[in-house]
């Protein structure tokens, strides 16, 4: 419980500073970071849907934000569609290619998912790339607009988007929160640790992982969508695996399989860039040492060796009174 | 007859694991299938529990043939199973890692977890109760709140029974429930596994500890090289010559 509360509390903290952060810095730039923060947490938290709660890491995740915001910026582009019209489509297109990858994907378990799901995210990253009478290959997409009005609410500066992005992912999370702290966040789990345990309890697995893979690729496709239209221009580099590990790397600080981790992770990793860039690609000297070593001794990120550390502060308090009162008792029970 | 298989045969490659069984199980007995490493007794469950598909022969419970049925779907008719080794969540408490139990009872979807349906609410009370009521049956009521990874492993062994409990069974079937315990925790889960029989769940267990087999169980079968050598009452099977042959190879004085 003690965990659950810190969780929360972590949360509801972050949510003041988000909505009061325009406010404390005037600066547009770091407005704009935020709000790219933003969108990469959203794409964080469909991956840590699937390899946090069901143990399945997709290595497909940026192939998948890519679909969402080409979707987007080809239709409204090319097709000349409605914006709100085109970006629901576009969660829904990336939704169904999640369907059709999931359904062959999920036949595979572990390593094997990890390297066919990195094969996918490479095919739809070639095909963004070279089918150039349809995406324009290289010379990438311009000129998507940004987010039309919803009734008196105008998308035209960068602090509407701003909120816009943040209202996104405030639903984005209260979405994961209910399904993790449900009974279908306990059947994820369950399938996580063991899958053959699960099946023996009556669970169908592949419905479970086929229903986080899809959602989990929505979440993707939004995050995508989002991006394409706060940036308005995009290339098939979005799709590339280095988006794809730039996610999971965000999600390994901040914690696979914890609720806040995504946020976290994707604050730091962002943040730190940000202060490291005089160093240029150098900066990977630093971050994959760090990686490592948390990896090695905190697998479950920082918000998961928070949570550890609570722990054993609360078992060692538990411990301190049992020893005061409850042990003397249980001993002569047992004797007598 | 309540569960029984008829010429249930399993091949790997060149090896028969089980080799045209028919054994049938009595219905509110408890019944032990014994046998020396390597008979065949682990790929015997996982056949009837639906983890592998037989070469040939049924699988037939209650009437039903359940031979090609998914380990989920059998489950969800009332046959549960432990393992060997049972993997409990260890981040998470005992209570929580045996609620998931009884999801297979219930309905509710990511529909109902994401609008925090009245359903989903009902639902999650359900599965709650009925892991403290088997918890409770199973004598763990005092380590519901601990963390998985700090408990005993019998207590563990506790777990995967009320796991399996939840599920809301009428056969059990389990996987050397007794392995890797005292042989006072040994007498415990024996008195568990009566408790169990007494309560109308058939039980049927695979167990090497030969002491407790006799006293325990209603009926027994031997597997050796994945055939059946023998099925009886524990003092037909004690007397059995090719039991004891098996057993001890040769002829013996028993």
């Amino acid at each position: 419980m003690a965990a659950f509360f810190n969780q929360r509390n972590v949360i509801a903290l972050l949510v003041l500073f988000s909505v009061a952060f325009p406010f404390i810095t005037q600066n547009e730039y770091f407005l704009h970071i935020m709000t790219l923060s933003f969108i990469w947490m959203i794409g964080v938290y469909g991956l840590n849907l699937l390899a946090g709660y069901t143990g399945y890491l997709s290595l497909a995740h940026a192939g998948f934000f890519a679909i969402g915001a080409y979707s987007l910026g080809l239709l409204t582009v090319k097709a000349q569609m409605n914006f709100w019209l085109a970006f629901v489509l576009a969660c829904l297109i990336t939704s169904v290619v999640g369907l059709f990858v999931g359904l062959i994907a999920l036949r595979t378990k572990e390593h094997f998912f990890a390297i066919y799901t990195l094969c996918v995210g490479y095919i739809i990253y070639l095909v963004i790339d070279k089918w150039e009478s349809l995406t324009e290959g290289v010379r990438g997409l311009i000129g998507i607009p940004a987010p039309s009005n919803i009734g008196p609410i105008a998308f035209d500066n960068a602090l509407s988007i701003y909120y816009l992005v943040l209202t996104i992912l405030l639903l984005v999370i209260l979405v994961v929160y209910r399904i993790v702290h449900s009974l279908n966040g306990r059947t994820y789990l369950a399938i996580r640790n063991s899958e053959d345990l699960a099946q023996t309890i009556g669970i169908s697995t592949m419905k479970n992982k086929l229903t986080v893979f899809v959602l989990s690729t929505f979440f993707a496709g939004l995050a995508g969508a989002l991006y394409a239209s706060f940036v308005r221009f995009i290339g098939p580099d979005i799709g590339s695996t280095a988006i794809t590990f730039d996610l999971l790397t965000y999600l390994l600080v901040g914690g696979i399989g914890t609720l806040s981790g995504p946020i976290v992770g994707t604050i730091i990793i962002v943040w730190v860039s940000q202060q490291l860039q005089f160093l240029q690609d150098y900066r990977m000297l630093i971050f994959g040492p760090v990686l490592t070593l948390l990896i090695i001794f905190y697998p479950r990120g920082i918000v998961g060796g928070v949570v550890d550390w609570r722990h054993k502060y609360q078992e060692k308090k538990n411990r301190k009174l049992s020893v005061n009162s409850l042990v003397k008792p249980e001993k002569q029970v047992k004797e007598g | 007859m309540f569960l029984e298989t008829k010429n249930l045969t399993k091949q790997f490659g060149g090896l028969r694991a089980v080799n045209s069984v028919d054994f049938s199980i009595e219905e509110g007995k408890i019944n032990a299938i014994i046998g020396p490493n390597g008979a065949g007794k682990s790929t015997f469950f996982n056949l009837i529990s639906g983890f592998h598909r037989p070469t040939s022969g049924q699988v037939i419970f209650k009437g039903k043939d359940i031979t090609t049925l998914p380990s989920n779907k059998i489950a969800e008719l009332g046959v549960a199973r432990t393992f060997q080794t049972t993997n409990l969540f260890e981040q998470s408490t005992v209570l929580d890692n045996v609620i998931v139990g009884h999801r297979l009872r219930t309905k509710s979807n990511l529909l109902d977890a994401i609008l925090r349906t009245k359903r989903l609410k009902a639902e999650e009370k359900q599965c709650k109760d009925k892991a403290i009521e088997v918890l409770d049956f199973v004598g763990l009521t005092h380590v519901a709140h601990k963390q998985a990874a700090g408990i005993s492993q019998e207590e563990k062994k506790r777990v995967a029974f009320a796991l399996a409990l939840a599920t809301d069974p009428e056969i059990v079937f389990l996987d050397e429930p007794a392995a890797g315990v005292n042989p006072d925790e040994t007498e415990g889960l024996a008195v568990l596994m009566q408790k169990m029989a007494e309560k109308g769940i058939t039980v049927c267990l695979i167990e090497h500890k030969m002491s407790m087999i006799m006293k325990l169980a209603d009926k027994i079968m031997v597997l050796n090289y994945g055939e059946k050598i023998a099925e009886g009452t524990p003092e037909q099977i004690k007397n059995n010559e090719a039991v004891i042959k098996a057993y001890l190879g040769g002829s013996a004085i028993a």
